[in-house]
């Protein structure tokens, strides 16, 4: 029965959102002001539908009721509860409708929040948001229903991927997803401007705190999906340019982009027409990301034959989105009145410098991506792309970006002096190169980029607290006065610092753990002892435990340094139970200064048992980075939504200045 | 302040610039990183040229795997049923790794017809075959299987498996 409902408003959901993306958008065109206020309720009364649908899939998960297709194919009784209810989107229908409910939600909140928006702007906002929805609810009402029964029902389940029964991967793809369906709004603001003909400062107001809340979940998706990555798999890395990895990069790299051009456009009324355009680029390969991993089409094009319906249905959503909101952009964008001018050498032009790095970056990875599939769909030959070409590419595109992004911030709006900004550097350039110099002496034969990663990373943190202690004239000003200016600093100004110091924290942790990571993989019995990175690793022997759903082979490693204990390692080997998959249990102590990372492989035999350990110098500090620059995005945040409810006064003192 | 001409010449000029510049870096490491997929009947038809790294994917052939001395360097051989090519390995195989079971590896032919895998990859679900592999075993006739299994399971372990 409650599948049923769950099903009955699903369909309910795709009406209300037929209404939604209609009547509002034809009161706006006519100017009936009772048509319009239809689509506040209507996103609302969607988001209660979607709500409806997916607790009704996720009461089916927990309960284990095996007549429903979907949980008998993907849940199984003996599953931690966790897992149940994660086991509702890890599969493509159950996904499916997390997407549909993220944006439901979305919808929902820019109709109960926009209260300030011009009325025309928010019908057309959330009609857009609903032809969205309608695209996603016919796709999968009609090619991926949840709810599709099986009878008889069998009497266990085929239970989750043991790879996906992981706390990191639990909340991975609703984090992704959150930040894949963030960057609608944007799209949303997009089109609406377009059709509207008018983009200004309040309209940037606007679509920023969306972005930037889809940024922060999209960075924190991507650093959750790569430490998971990081521990389960068991390889010691941490991202792998796997197609699955570019395809969640893509959009953050065109987001991060529309971040910085958001601010030029509400700041300067400038480089409106490339914003439009990236607020489309971004939702677009936020798509491409979503299906192209839902639909198999990654793997083979041959994967996604498999299955011609879906394939086909993507396929279409895919030209009708992308080559629909592009055209759309053709006809309108000349429209569109470009406003303020600056000179290259500005707070402007180095954000237009970020912006065509990044694009460039997102183009190659894109190419890097797509490639093996344009070829194979066009009958050549099969081949893949690996680590080396993204490299290869993108890692000398970012170069000068992070050399840039130090600089760039000091730069003052329409015209700058660039010696003075550099001038302002010195303290920064000596950091820079004492870092370098201390890589070269730490590096014993590491690559020669190992110097150079750490310099950008010192640089662009000096950079960063350089542009801060500027604003806040530390050591020019007595301590009271920076003191007291340090706390009036608006909060957009600490985001962008916190932000910008993590992404120089992540790229240390990047260098550091391509230099230096040291690897040892030999036989051990028990009592035998290997060295690596100045620890000794004693592994004391290995047992069978059983857990709740699968038996471990466990090992204990005691871990010494200097003839002291500093640790006991136990990585896993288990077996799963229902699908009788193994699994490889990474042990992985942190000491902040570098991970020692225990893996146990297969038995000899003859008492031995292969193992592989890796020290892992700086490598948490690529999700420490991360996790400040989510916190910079969040503070940021917490400065917009203090004034993102003024945006008429705004417009005033933003004509007096220009 | 600039002219607005001017400007869009300098904006356009430096996008030009660095739009080039992506081109080439793409081309050269497309050149160079780029690599084919063989099965072990396209190895015997025609093998590659030179020492160039490149990927060959199949079954593990029932029986052939085996520990050398030492027990790090295993030793199997990957068949498509029709011919069959051996591989040397030297590390932890992935969970995964079965005889019976499609396996893609990524390495060098030596001068003795040995396959040195660098990396040898099983997709983390046990239904899936590799594409590459169910297309190897199509083209030498002996494909039984069945399309499209396991579609789910394989596209979120291919996250870091594949490498």
């Amino acid at each position: 029965m409650i599948p049923e409902i769950g099903h009955f408003a699903l369909i309910l959901a795709l009406l209300v959102a037929l209404a939604q993306g209609t009547v509002p958008m034809l009161g706006a065109a006519r100017g009936r002001a009772d048509w319009m206020a239809l689509a506040g309720p209507t996103a609302v009364l969607q988001l209660v539908l979607m709500l409806t649908a997916f607790l009704a899939l996720m009461q089916a998960y927990v309960v284990s009721d095996f007549t429903v297709l979907n949980v008998a194919q993907n849940s199984h009784t003996s599953k931690p509860l966790i897992y149940k209810i994660s086991g509702v989107w890890g599969n493509h229908e159950g996904s499916m409708l997390l997407w549909i409910l993220i944006l439901a939600l979305f919808g929902a909140a820019v109709a109960l929040f926009g209260g300030n928006l011009p009325a025309t702007l928010k019908a057309r906002v959330l009609a857009v948001q609903a032809w969205i929805a309608i695209g996603f609810l016919l796709f999968t009402i009609l090619t991926s229903n949840p709810f599709e029964r099986l009878l008889p029902a069998p009497e266990n389940g085929g239970d989750l991927n043991p790879l996906l029964q992981d706390p990191g991967l639990a909340f991975h793809p609703p984090m992704l997803y959150t930040g894949y369906v963030g960057f609608s709004i944007a799209f949303s603001f997009a089109i609406a401007a377009l059709i509207e003909g008018k983009v200004d400062a309040a309209w940037a107001r606007w679509v920023r705190p969306w972005t930037l809340v889809a940024w922060c979940f999209l960075t924190a998706g991507i650093a959750l999906g790569s430490w998971w990555a990081y521990y389960e798999l068991g390889w010691g890395g941490w991202w792998f340019w796997d197609p699955v990895e570019n395809v969640s990069f893509m959009p953050w790299l065109m987001g991060t982009a529309l971040l910085h051009t958001a601010v030029v456009v509400e700041k300067r009324d400038a480089l409106k027409v490339w914003t439009i355009l990236l607020a489309i680029l971004t939702f677009s390969l936020s798509l491409i990301g979503t299906f192209i991993v839902r639909s198999g089409l990654l793997t083979s094009v041959h994967a996604f034959a498999n299955d011609p319906e879906r394939g086909l249905f993507i396929l279409l959503l895919l030209c009708l989105t992308i080559g629909g909101s592009l055209a759309l952009f053709a006809v309108r964008a000349p429209a569109l009145k470009s406003g303020g001018l600056f000179h290259p050498i500005s707070r402007e032009g180095a954000l237009v410098l970020n912006n065509l790095l990044l694009a460039t970056a997102c183009a190659t990875v894109f190419l890097g991506t797509l490639y093996p599939l344009f070829l194979e769909a066009l009958g050549g030959d099969k081949v893949s792309v690996g680590a080396p070409y993204f490299n290869a590419t993108f890692l000398p595109i970012m170069a000068p970006l992070v050399v840039a992004m130090a600089i760039g911030p000091l730069l003052p709006w329409k015209r700058a002096d660039l010696p003075g900004a550099l001038g302002r550097l010195k303290v920064a350039a000596l950091l820079t190169l004492l870092a370098a110099l201390m890589a070269v002496y730490l590096q014993r034969g590491g690559p020669l980029v190992a110097w150079l990663g750490m310099a950008l990373a010192a640089w662009l943190f000096a950079g960063a607290l350089t542009e801060w202690a500027g604003r806040i004239k530390l050591f020019r000003a007595p301590l009271s006065e920076s003191w007291r200016r340090a706390g009036r600093l608006p909060r957009s100004a600490y985001g962008m610092t916190l932000a910008h110091a993590g992404l120089a924290v992540v790229i240390a942790g990047i260098t550091a753990s391509a230099a230096w990571q040291g690897e040892v993989v030999r036989i051990m019995k028990p009592g035998d002892i290997a060295e690596l990175g100045g620890y000794s690793y004693r592994l004391e022997g290995v047992e069978t435990h059983r857990g709740p759903n699968y038996t471990s082979d466990t090992a204990s490693f005691t871990v010494l340094r200097d003839g002291r204990e500093v640790t006991v390692l136990t990585p896993e080997k288990r077996i799963y139970d229902v699908q009788r998959r193994q699994t490889t249990e990474a042990a992985i102590h942190s000491t902040g200064l570098a991970d020692l990372y225990a893996v146990i492989g297969d038995a000899d035999g003859r008492g031995g048992w292969t193992v592989r350990i890796y020290h892992e110098p700086l490598v948490p500090w690529i999700w420490a980075g991360a996790l400040i620059m989510v916190a910079g995005g969040a503070v940021s945040l917490s400065d917009r939504r203090l004034r993102v409810g003024a945006p008429t006064r705004r417009r005033k003192t933003a004509a007096a200045p220009a | 302040m600039m002219k607005r001409k001017h400007r869009r010449l300098v904006a356009l000029l430096i996008g030009l610039t660095a739009l080039a510049g992506a081109a080439a870096l793409v081309l050269t490491a497309f050149q160079e990183n780029i690599m084919l997929f063989y099965s072990p009947s396209d190895l015997a038809e025609r093998p590659p040229q030179g020492a160039r790294s490149f990927r060959m994917g199949g079954l593990v052939e029932e029986g052939s795997l085996r520990r050398l001395d030492g027990g790090l360097t295993v030793e199997f051989r990957i068949t498509d049923l029709a011919e069959s090519v051996p591989v040397t390995y030297t590390g932890i195989l992935p969970d995964l790794f079965r005889e019976g079971q499609g396996v893609v590896a990524e390495g060098v032919l030596n001068g003795a017809g040995v396959f040195e895998a660098r990396e040898v990859l099983a997709k983390h679900d046990e239904t899936y075959m590799p594409p590459e592999v169910a297309a190897a075993l199509k083209a030498a006739g002996q494909w039984q299987g069945q399309d499209g299994q396991g579609e789910d399971a394989a596209e979120k372990s291919g996250g870091g498996s594949a490498q």
